[in-house]
């Protein structure tokens, strides 16, 4: 696509947020906490009428719950789960650099330059590591200590 | 308001849900868990607890909370990626609309099933 | 093996995207065989090609030492100096080229950079003082300490490549956003304790398509080639901002003419300064 000075356009559009390049972790945890949160929304809006049912006594909330209990729903439900500790824990990454922690201080850049993105990047693996391990025991209570 | 506003209260929200969020999920999805550490928070779901819970005012209270920050949190983050989007100015004005009315409907909604419960007293014996 | 064989350096192929307006429809790549010897940097492969195999390539590039920032380019996945990065540290025996994604092409591997610098123009890129008198009749310097210098020289080195655009998931859509480029220009000036002039920056800054925009992922600062960190500078910007919310921002008040130098004494084993010419 060409504008009028006849130059080709070379934006990289929505294929830019999924990445496009040789980058660190980040860009990818990026696009995984806009891929969660999108769903979290769409989940929770639905959950909203869900809980809703409510209104319609006890029987109504059963009948609702139980559609819950079967496979698809009980999956879907799972990775709703899956996505908050993601989104949750990279959220606290991004709400401690947005508030200017994590990064050290502005310093005279020296050769070889150690970005602030690095400094925090210990961060983000820690933050990796608790997230695999609480998705684990949301797995084991979801799928292996059924009481409900 | 103010875009530096906006995202001041986005962040505010976004430390509630983690809290109210974090304990939501904690009771409902690692119940089984908590119960194997003594909690005794097990069956989460059935409809005895469920309405149970609903009667007592901490959690209509959180319930409230979570629901209007939860709300903000998700729209606020779903318009900035709307707004990403290259759309024009009256767009964004349209979705500004349709995304305050839509939370302010929603949260009226929840806010009504959570007062309505709450008072319910005769429900289950 | 001869020893002349075993010493004739090691070719690698220039895989460069073409696009010629007006001939070309579509962009496509074309590939030079390039003799590779120790120290050659993708720039100077090129410029072989550009002397010895095809004049009609195109692209931008002048210092060939990573001062002008001309020559960024999209090589081998990332957005890079040409002149700064040598093919022997790609590891590849194959080097892809495209221009800078996310600036229209003008020909080859010329990006437009004018919206960039319509950005960068945009966020006041210069010391703003409320007393204008001092400026245009400066009677001394603005006093300036080497913390107060620390806190924004790095982000002082830009030299206006324009990688970190081209990096930028954000830019990738809006190109309204001012970009990572101009943003930490934009704190540049802030941090400076000499300037005076963020309460007339931030309605650019914090609008709907200014420092909210960005999300952190970072890799402007991991594509920067002089260490700016243009994500740095936008999250201390959000910090000022939150701070700001929260009451706990005085007002911007720039530093104080230094006072003149007494007593100096001049060391002895420096040279004199020459007499004036004119």
């Amino acid at each position: 696509m060409t504008d009028e000075k006849n130059h080709l356009s070379n934006k990289l559009g929505i294929w830019g947020w999924l990445g496009g390049g040789r980058y660190g972790l980040e860009r990818y945890a990026y696009t995984l906490h806009r891929l969660t949160g999108l769903g979290l929304l769409l989940y929770f809006i639905l959950h909203i009428f869900v809980t809703g049912s409510r209104l319609g006594g006890p029987e109504s909330w059963s009948a609702s719950m139980a559609v819950y209990e079967t496979g698809l729903f009980k999956i879907g439900e799972f990775l709703v789960f899956v996505a908050f500790i993601y989104h949750g824990l990279n959220g606290i990454r991004l709400g401690l650099t947005e508030l200017g922690f994590l990064m050290g201080k502005p310093e005279r850049p020296l050769f070889p330059y150690r970005s602030s993105v690095m400094r925090q990047r210990p961060v983000l693996i820690v933050i990796m590591v608790l997230a695999v391990i609480l998705i684990l025991a949301g797995g084991l209570d979801f799928f292996v200590l059924t009481s409900h | 308001m103010r875009e530096s506003t906006l995202w001041f209260w986005h962040i505010i929200a976004g430390a509630v849900i983690l809290v109210f969020l974090g304990l939501h999920m904690a009771i409902m999805h690692l119940d089984d868990i908590l119960a194997l550490l003594g909690t005794g928070y097990a069956n989460t779901v059935s409809a005895a607890t469920v309405f149970a819970r609903s009667q007592q005012t901490f959690f209509m209270v959180t319930y409230i909370v979570l629901l209007g920050a939860a709300l903000y949190h998700g729209l606020y983050g779903c318009r900035t990626i709307l707004f990403e989007l290259n759309i024009g100015k009256g767009l964004q004005k349209l979705i500004n609309w349709v995304f305050t009315l839509a939370g302010v409907g929603l949260f009226v909604y929840g806010t009504y099933v959570a007062i309505y419960l709450y008072k319910m007293k005769e429900v289950l014996p | 093996m001869s020893e002349s064989h075993a010493n004739a350096p090691q070719k690698v192929i220039f895989e460069v995207l073409r696009y010629i307006p007006g001939v070309d429809a579509k962009p496509r790549m074309q590939s030079y065989e390039v003799p590779a010897p120790k120290g050659l940097t993708v720039l100077d492969g090129l410029l072989w090609i550009k002397e010895n195999l095809d004049p009609t390539l195109s692209w931008r590039s002048s210092c060939r030492m990573g001062v002008c920032g001309s020559c960024a380019m999209f090589i081998n996945g990332l957005p890079r100096l040409a002149c700064a990065n040598q093919v022997a540290h790609l590891h590849s025996d194959k080097i892809i080229i495209k221009p800078l994604p996310n600036y229209a092409i003008i020909r080859d591997l010329v990006p437009d950079l004018e919206p960039f610098f319509a950005k960068h123009a945009a966020i006041k890129p210069f010391l703003i003082r409320k007393n204008i008198e001092e400026l245009d009749n400066p009677t001394g310097e603005f006093f300036q300490s080497k913390e107060e210098l620390v806190n924004y020289i790095q982000f002082a080195y830009c030299i206006k490549c324009g990688a970190c655009l081209s990096a930028c998931p954000t830019v990738a859509t809006d190109d309204a956003y001012l970009g990572p480029q101009a943003l930490a220009q934009a704190w540049r000036y802030i941090a400076d304790a000499r300037d005076e002039g963020a309460a007339e920056r931030e309605e650019e800054i914090f609008s709907a398509h200014g420092a909210f925009r960005c999300h952190f992922a970072g890799a402007c600062s991991e594509v920067c080639p002089k260490g700016v960190d243009p994500a740095f500078a936008i999250q201390l910007m959000k910090q000022f901002m939150f701070k700001k919310k929260l009451g706990g921002c005085k007002e911007q008040h720039g530093s104080e003419l230094a006072p003149p130098v007494e007593n100096w004494v001049p060391k002895k084993e420096y040279p004199k300064a020459p007499e004036h010419s004119l």
